[in-house]
């Protein structure tokens, strides 16, 4: 990929990160950076398209240690679970055979599996010897009659926020656009009951949650064109561009998608959320809005009113028991306020929120939940969440998979809300099962037993300490001095 | 297989505090029974002493069976002889049986120690087991320096525990001299303690038991120590009819002079008591030696009888279970377990689960005893694996905890089966796993956390969507759904 390109995908004018302090998407930093790459980031995101080959183009660490690690789920192929590499071996960098490898790679593929797609991912190695992956895709395309897509995200390019819209760019470009949609399927639409067709984009079923979503959505008549990428078929994909309504789910990661789409085809799209009862309402009224039809409105406003009612009911018990707990929120984007939401759904109160990843919209909406003052989290190193977690005396800790260990190791609750999890939270029925996990690691009866020390050791410990903190409280002594590590600067898609 | 049934998605009981409501046995039929017999449970204890035979005192048949339920279990060859009682002298009277196969017992093995437990048969006929070995010491003065210990086991009494701990009573009564008699005094062997080891603890536990004694420089001697006899060694002796290991029976002698008895197992009381009366030795009782709880005190108590710091290896271990209790924790909270087995072993498995914050939603032993107290959840069934099956069933368990006839139960319930207790007939090893300790419950916890992670609770079933583009070759199954 040229740099130029590159440099394109960087400046993209939908994302408010480009008109504020942090424009574009900050350099990562030699020594002090987290997070995957570019190629991490194609990948994660389209990987999720369950009928399509996806073959990793590179030598063994790009695939080896990154496939079959992710929550996503499908309604039928497991194509996407199989790990396909081409398993570069140094003959093949030295004699420059990689091209073939592939090649055959390809037609072994197709062959074998008979995929829908097969998707190609470049990686360092390639890149660097000069494979055109590019036209070994066109060749092997021609050869075997199966569309063949080369998507370019090496992962020196950049950050896996990149390597998202990379795979976005890559999907908008090469593939939607060349099928229409198939009929409505007969004996649905009716009067006053017609079907809308909808994108997700950035919404990866993680635990299956989508399944909690997809059945108010046929309720109303919503029709999932293409969800970008969970449970996707390529078909699907290809049919992208006949959308009415874009919603960007929980993520900036694909934001130029979204973008790209309205300049191309001039479908609208909002951002919003599935997490919490009030989000979730948001969202079904927004495609009502957007798409504008008064039967949708009124079928929209029924089904809210009927499932909210029906929450707030079944939630009852959970409010009860959560309610007054008190939450430090660190997760990136969108869900730094949308998860705001769904916790204060439950009565609790979440003390801060991480906005590391926020637009100056997400914090707004934030300073509406949580008052003026909300506390936000700029930088959400380990040292400081634990620091902030005492500080604001919270309950429990509610942070992506890297932080669990963080707050296990300090004895404090947690819940793990990004996309590793194995629980769907998305939904009204989702908010039933994020109470139920939540109540799983507050109330769990663990905390003393881990919190103590050896009966021996406070024995031993001179009289002045012989009530001493428990293990793993806070020592004032400790330095709170900033271990500035954690540049987060992939987006949690 | 049935689907499993989940519970729905409500707040789950809070923990009890109280101990549980006993609902006693209200049908005619045991189905699938889970009590083992309390002869069985005398044998075993008899098992862990070195040189002995138990000679069960019934039918050959109480022998056959019980042998080969302890073969299958250890998958040891397992001394176990009968007094064979056949008509005559069911009617007549078996006190001559008893004299006969002690004396051909005698004079073949010549062992150390006959175990002579009474069976129901027997019991019922009314032998008087106490008179039959005074006449067989009457008769056979030279058989005068090998032990005999009878003890009254009828199966219709107790179960495999309460039989155990009859046993090791006896034992205790007849074998351990009075303090006042031989002039033991508690604690001349100040690095020797005493460990009644109850019939929960398998042989990978008590070895545990053995090993953190010697980490503070004392010196075990357990009553009994079937991690001795039937530890599964291969032993360089020829062939012989006896246990090969245990207790050996010059030690009773001198279990006065340690310097404490651990007791481990609330079905022990009976032992211990008698243990003390008879050598004033003081005893350390613990119900059971699973979770952190229990083994903070477990090592408090060695640390203060031994004089000498705790080793960095159990502070490490017990840091090691806490970690493994945050790991575990996300899995095993509320979390539906339906558990059978005879009362110490409930009591542990209970008490375990409730700290993890996991329920016990059905927990069913096979006798009433004190025990039962003990055993963290709303109700004790007394009753049989049916019993099991139909409160798991009614209680949306997830997980079964019991013996290897919970195989089947298991399946019709379509839920996974932790094998614990006795018998385990179908695989290898289950006598040997360590369950006690840091390390064992640490074990344990993985173990029953890997076992929900794989049931993928909270999984969202797959929803098929009548609108989406379906390619062709789905669209038949979106029909079919």
């Amino acid at each position: 990929m040229k740099q130029k390109d590159i440099a394109a995908l960087l400046d993209e004018p939908a994302c408010e990160h480009n008109k504020k302090e942090k424009s574009g998407c900050a350099k990562t930093k030699p020594g002090a950076t987290a997070g995957g790459c570019a190629f991490d980031g194609a990948q994660i995101a389209l990987l999720p398209i369950v009928d399509v080959a996806h073959i990793v183009h590179g030598s063994i660490a790009c695939a080896g240690s990154a496939w079959d690690n992710r929550g996503t789920r499908s309604t039928g192929p497991e194509l996407f679970k199989l790990g396909m590499t081409t398993d570069l071996t140094e003959q093949d960098v030295i004699m420059g055979r990689g091209e073939k490898r592939l090649f055959h790679g390809i037609k072994q593929a197709i062959e074998t599996y008979q995929p829908a797609a097969v998707f190609v991912y470049n990686t360092c190695v390639p890149a660097l010897i000069g494979d055109d992956v590019g036209a070994v895709c066109k060749a092997a395309t021609e050869r075997w009659g199966t569309p063949v897509i080369a998507v370019d995200a090496a992962g020196f390019y950049g950050t896996k926020n990149l390597g998202n819209r990379i795979a976005g760019e890559t999907m908008v470009r090469q593939v939607c656009g060349t099928r229409e949609p198939d009929p409505v399927p007969a004996g649905v639409e009716r009067d006053g009951f017609k079907v809308h067709d909808i994108t997700l984009i950035g919404e990866y079923n993680i635990a299956g949650e989508l399944w909690h979503v997809l059945p108010l959505l046929d309720e109303l008549g919503l029709r999932v064109l293409c969800t970008l990428s969970g449970d996707a078929r390529y078909q699907e994909v290809q049919t992208m561009h006949r959308s009415r309504v874009n919603m960007m789910v929980c993520s900036k990661a694909m934001i130029n998608v979204a973008r790209q789409l309205k300049d191309t085809y001039g479908t609208p799209w909002f951002e919003g959320s599935f997490y919490g009862v009030a989000d979730m309402s948001q969202a079904l009224r927004d495609f009502a809005r957007l798409i504008d039809d008064p039967a949708l409105t009124a079928r929209t406003e029924a089904l809210i009113a009927r499932e909210e009612a029906r929450l707030h009911d079944a939630l009852a018990p959970w409010r009860e028991r959560l309610q007054g707990k008190r939450a430090l929120l660190y997760t990136g984007g969108v869900k730094s306020w949308s998860v705001v939401s769904a916790l204060q759904d439950l009565g609790m109160t979440v003390v801060a929120t991480g906005t590391k990843k926020s637009t100056e919209d997400d914090k707004a909406r934030i300073r509406e939940l949580m008052g003026e003052d909300a506390p936000m989290i700029e930088d959400g190193n380990p040292r400081s969440l634990l620091d902030l977690y005492r500080r604001y005396d919270a309950d429990v800790m509610i942070a992506g998979g890297r932080n669990m260990y963080t707050a296990l190791k300090a004895r404090i609750p947690f819940l793990d809300i990004n996309q590793e999890r194995e629980f769907g939270y998305a939904g009204y029925d989702g908010m039933l099962e994020l109470a139920r996990q939540l109540c799983v690691t507050v109330e769990s009866p663990i905390w003393t037993a881990v919190r103590s020390a050896p009966p021996w050791a406070v024995r031993a410990a001179p009289a002045a300490d012989a009530t001493s903190t428990p293990v793993g409280a806070p020592s004032p002594t400790q330095s709170t001095a900033p271990e500035r590590s954690e540049q987060e600067a992939a987006s949690h898609a | 297989m049935p689907e499993t049934t989940m519970p729905p998605i409500t707040p789950p009981i809070t923990p009890p505090i109280t101990p549980p409501e006993i609902v006693k046995r209200n049908k005619a039929l045991a189905v699938s029974p889970l009590k083992a017999s309390s002869t069985l449970g005398a044998t075993l204890a008899f098992l862990g002493m070195d040189r002995c035979l138990p000679m069960l005192h019934g039918s050959q048949g109480c022998t056959a069976f019980g042998k080969i339920f302890f073969i299958q279990h250890f998958r040891e060859p397992m001394p176990m002889q009968t007094t064979a009682l056949d008509q005559v002298s069911t009617i007549m009277g078996s006190d001559d049986a008893v004299v006969e196969g002690l004396a051909t017992i005698a004079g073949k093995h010549a062992p150390d120690l006959i175990g002579l437990p009474t069976t129901g048969l027997t019991e019922t006929q009314g032998a008087d087991i106490e008179r039959a070995v005074a006449m067989f010491r009457a008769k056979h003065p030279e058989y005068d320096h090998i032990a005999v210990v009878p003890v009254s086991t009828p199966d219709y009494a107790g179960s495999l525990e309460s039989g155990f701990n009859a046993a090791l009573k006896a034992m205790i009564e007849r074998l351990v001299p009075k303090a006042s008699v031989a002039g033991t005094r508690p604690g001349r062997r100040r690095r020797q303690v005493n460990v009644l080891a109850g019939a929960h603890l398998t042989v990978g536990d008590l070895e545990h038991i053995k090993d953190l004694l010697e980490r503070f420089r004392l010196r075990p001697v357990l009553l009994p120590d079937l991690s001795d006899s039937l530890d599964g060694h291969l032993a360089d002796t020829d062939y012989s009819a006896l246990t090969i290991g245990g207790t050996r029976l010059e030690e009773l002698a001198h279990l006065g002079d340690a310097v404490a008895t651990l007791v481990i197992g609330k079905s022990l009381d009976g032992a211990a008591d008698a243990l003390a009366a008879r050598t004033g030795v003081p005893d350390h009782r613990f119900a059971h030696l699973m979770g952190m709880e229990a083994m903070d005190a477990f090592i408090t108590t060695l640390a203060e009888i031994s004089a000498e710091p705790v080793p960095d290896r159990i502070t490490r271990q017990r840091s090691q279970l806490q970690d493994a209790m945050l790991d575990a924790h996300f899995s095993l909270g509320q979390a539906r377990f339906a558990v059978a087995g005879d009362g110490d072993l409930l009591a542990a498995l209970t008490q375990l689960l409730a700290a993890m914050g996991a329920e016990t939603v059905a927990a069913v032993a096979p006798t009433n005893g004190p025990t039962l107290k003990q055993v963290a959840a709303g109700s004790v069934k007394i009753g049989d694996l049916e019993d099991l099956e139909q409160l798991a069933r009614a209680n949306g368990a997830e997980v079964l905890i019991t013996n290897s006839h919970g195989v089947h139960t298991a399946e019709r319930l379509g839920i996974p089966l932790l094998r614990a207790g006795f018998p385990q007939f179908d695989i290898l090893g289950g006598y040997q796993r360590q369950w006690i300790g840091y390390t064992g419950t640490r074990a344990t916890l993985f173990e029953l956390a890997n076992i929900l992670l794989g049931l993928h609770k909270g999984e969202i079933h797959a929803y098929r969507s009548s609108l989406k583009q379906w390619p062709d070759a789905e669209r038949g199954a979106t029909a079919a759904a």
